[in-house]
């Protein structure tokens, strides 16, 4: 049982080095919604993405979590977040397993063995859980961040474009487990540059850089 | 009647930058005035000996007020780093970032006055005495700060880590002046910083004093100015500057 | 918190044990510049017990700058320190762990090879027994302040120089004090008690307050 909730930024301003981001930009979005954010590169979806999730600490403006200013109580607000940024966060050194492990833990997680197991096979990585991820494909890496969509008990899911690197089958995958979360009443913010169809009502769009 | 300043006014750049330009001779001209007369006073009106020393020891009117001034400012740049960490204020930002090569040259000119004292008084270019060996390191951390502040290319970032950094090397200086005045802790469980400025007379100490509010003036005036081109620098796209009259007939010359 | 604690200790362990050469290269790096001396200097035994507490210091501070600049590099890159600042849980846990597994790493092995160091250098026993003392009180307090650099510096270019000029200076009071109880051993025969209070004193002062200035710090660097 999920209880309700809200995320809420109210006239967002992002400046980085003298290039003014986006400006006066607010949004809201309520549990059961699906916030997609387009716009050409470095049109600032990243950095929106980030200040939702109180990475980075706008210029002006507030992003709120049920009322509460995200970056005063950090901590709640955490434990109800997922991000799954540009960048893989796997270790080439370290198995799948080992690595889904490892994010787990840090979302607050430690699930046994046996269920990371199903997990991986359920990302679509049977056979590799054991191997050096150094050895995988740029897509299997994706397929190994993705698996933490499984085990999270999060409600609120960043994705910063979780269909790149994916393959047809991956992709509906990925799909699936987004509608899922939203019908159960999940939140997902999810920035994309490609037009993939999901079958939820309340969608919001958001332009960048327009 | 209690003439309340609304402080928060000032700290936001626009309005800050015309008050400072408005607060700089006001404080020149005391300056000049005063290392004028702190000079002659130290140079001429004071004894020729100081106990064993003779004429030589007059550099202590360059040289302590320099050394006082580089410790001062060094805390005036964590201060403020602190209070923009708190409150969020980019000018105090901008102020420390203003303040750290007036120290460093302060620093500096400790040092090169210290080795002079040195050679004349102990034979020396350089002697490990433990006040000149922390000037030194107060060097290294005025160099660390700015070369830090150097390295960063984002302004945000770059205020906040040297603002840390100096912070941490306030935190730090107490416990390496300790350390390097008192290497074997065996000898000393007590620290007795032998203090020569009551022992010496009254005529020379006001004469130090004099220099050392001097400095302080001048590190005012050249802060300010300073500051004014952080300001105009960080905010060239604002639209106050443009509006600033010296900006106004630079653009239109140039057209 | 401790779960989290053990976990990232034990994922680092794990990591440099899978890419073996780092540990091996701080610490070969230390005996080769600590061998370097006598060879500059001389051999002459009295030269050689005068100069060891220092040279044995200064190698373990440069070893230790020579491995800073990887203590958040990898995983700032591959955006694991990203989700780091996203756990539910104090960074400052996250920090320390990394820091202590850094030391593990780092430290350790100096304070354990020491006792060939202090053979080369013709030290009696008593003072290769200061010399692992000073080096255990001691290398900790390096790794925390370190920390601190290796967060300001994250992700700069030339940020492995910038950092040994930001940390060497706070290096300092452990250069003195750590070097300064092995000379009492081996020099001065002062007792060195009072020299390994004032090192784990401020071992304590850096773990109180490093992790904590690290994760503040972490946090606009990544911004």
């Amino acid at each position: 049982m999920i209880d309700d909730a809200v995320l809420q930024a109210k006239g967002l301003t992002c400046v980085r080095g003298d290039r003014r981001l986006f400006s006066g930009l607010s949004v809201c979005i309520e549990s059961g919604g699906l916030l997609y954010l387009h716009g050409a590169n470095g049109a600032g979806k990243t950095t929106l993405l980030r200040t939702l999730c109180g990475l980075f600490r706008p210029d002006e403006g507030q992003v709120s979590w049920n009322g509460k200013p995200v970056r005063a109580s950090s901590e709640e607000f955490f434990s109800r977040l997922l991000y799954i940024g540009h960048q893989p966060a796997i270790k080439p050194e370290l198995t799948p397993l080992e690595n889904l492990r490892i994010s787990c833990a840090l979302d607050g997680l430690y699930p046994e063995a046996g269920l990371l197991w199903d997990i991986l096979e359920r990302a679509g990585l049977r056979g590799f859980e054991d191997l050096s991820a150094g050895n995988l494909s740029q897509g299997q890496k994706r397929r190994v961040n993705l698996a933490r969509l499984f085990v999270n008990d999060a409600l609120l899911w960043v994705l910063d474009e979780p269909f790149n690197a994916l393959d047809a089958d991956a992709v509906e995958i990925l799909q699936t487990v987004i509608a899922n979360h939203i019908a159960g009443r999940g939140i997902v913010i999810l920035a994309t540059h490609q037009e993939i169809p999901l079958p939820v009502d309340a969608v919001q769009c958001l332009r960048l850089g327009e | 009647m209690i003439v309340s300043i609304n402080w928060f006014k000032y700290s936001s750049p626009a309005s800050f930058y015309p008050l400072a330009g408005r607060m700089i001779p006001w404080f020149a001209v005391p300056a000049i005035l005063l290392i004028i007369v702190g000079l002659y006073w130290g140079f001429f009106e004071t004894p020729n000996v100081l106990s064993d020393q003779k004429q030589y020891y007059r550099i202590i009117f360059v040289h302590v007020p320099a050394a006082w001034m580089s410790m001062w400012l060094y805390v005036v740049i964590a201060g403020w780093g602190l209070i923009g960490l708190v409150f969020n204020t980019r000018l105090s930002f901008m102020m420390a970032a203003a303040t750290a090569p007036t120290g460093t040259i302060f620093t500096f000119l400790a040092l090169w006055t210290g080795a002079f004292w040195g050679k004349t008084s102990w034979g020396t270019w350089w002697d490990w005495d433990p006040r000149l060996t922390s000037e030194l390191i107060l060097l290294f951390l005025y160099i660390g700060y700015m070369a830090l502040q150097a390295a960063i290319d984002d302004v945000r970032r770059a205020d906040r880590a040297s603002a840390v950094l100096a912070m941490v090397g306030l935190l730090m200086v107490p416990i390496i002046y300790y350390s390097v005045n008192c290497p074997d802790p065996n000898q000393c469980t007590a620290l007795h910083q032998r203090s020569s400025v009551r022992s010496i007379e009254s005529n020379i100490f006001w004469a130090m004093l004099t220099m050392t509010l001097a400095f302080w003036l001048y590190s005012f005036v050249v802060i300010l100015k300073r500051v004014r081109n952080i300001i105009l620098e960080r905010e060239k796209y604002m639209e106050w500057v443009s509006e600033l009259p010296e900006i106004k007939s630079q653009r239109s010359r140039d057209r | 918190m401790w779960r989290l604690f053990k976990t990232i200790v034990l994922r680092d362990l794990l990591l440099a044990l899978r890419r073996r050469t780092e540990i091996l290269m701080t610490l070969f790096f230390f005996i080769v510049v600590i061998s370097l001396f006598p060879l500059g200097i001389g051999t002459d035994r009295q030269v050689l017990v005068q100069i060891a507490p220092g040279v044995v210091w200064v190698a373990a501070l440069l070893a230790s700058m020579l491995v800073l600049e990887r203590l958040f590099a990898a995983d700032y890159l591959d955006g694991t320190l990203e989700q780091m600042l996203l756990t539910s849980q104090p960074l400052s846990i996250v920090v320390m762990a990394k820091v202590c597994a850094h030391w593990l790493l780092t430290g350790l092995p100096l304070v354990l090879i020491s006792p060939l160091v202090a053979l080369q250098y013709r030290l009696e026993d008593e003072q290769i027994v200061s010399m692992i003392w000073s080096l255990f009180l001691g290398t900790p307090a390096l790794s925390m302040i370190g920390a601190i650099g290796a967060a300001l510096t994250l992700g700069l270019r030339g940020g492995g120089m910038l950092l040994s000029l930001l940390v060497l200076p706070l290096y300092i009071p452990v250069l003195v004090y750590g070097a300064g109880a092995i000379a009492a051993g081996a020099v001065t025969n002062a007792p060195q008690q009072a020299y390994y209070m004032l090192l784990s004193a401020f071992t304590f002062l850096s773990m109180a307050l490093a992790p904590w200035a690290t994760s503040a710090v972490l946090r606009f660097s990544l911004e």
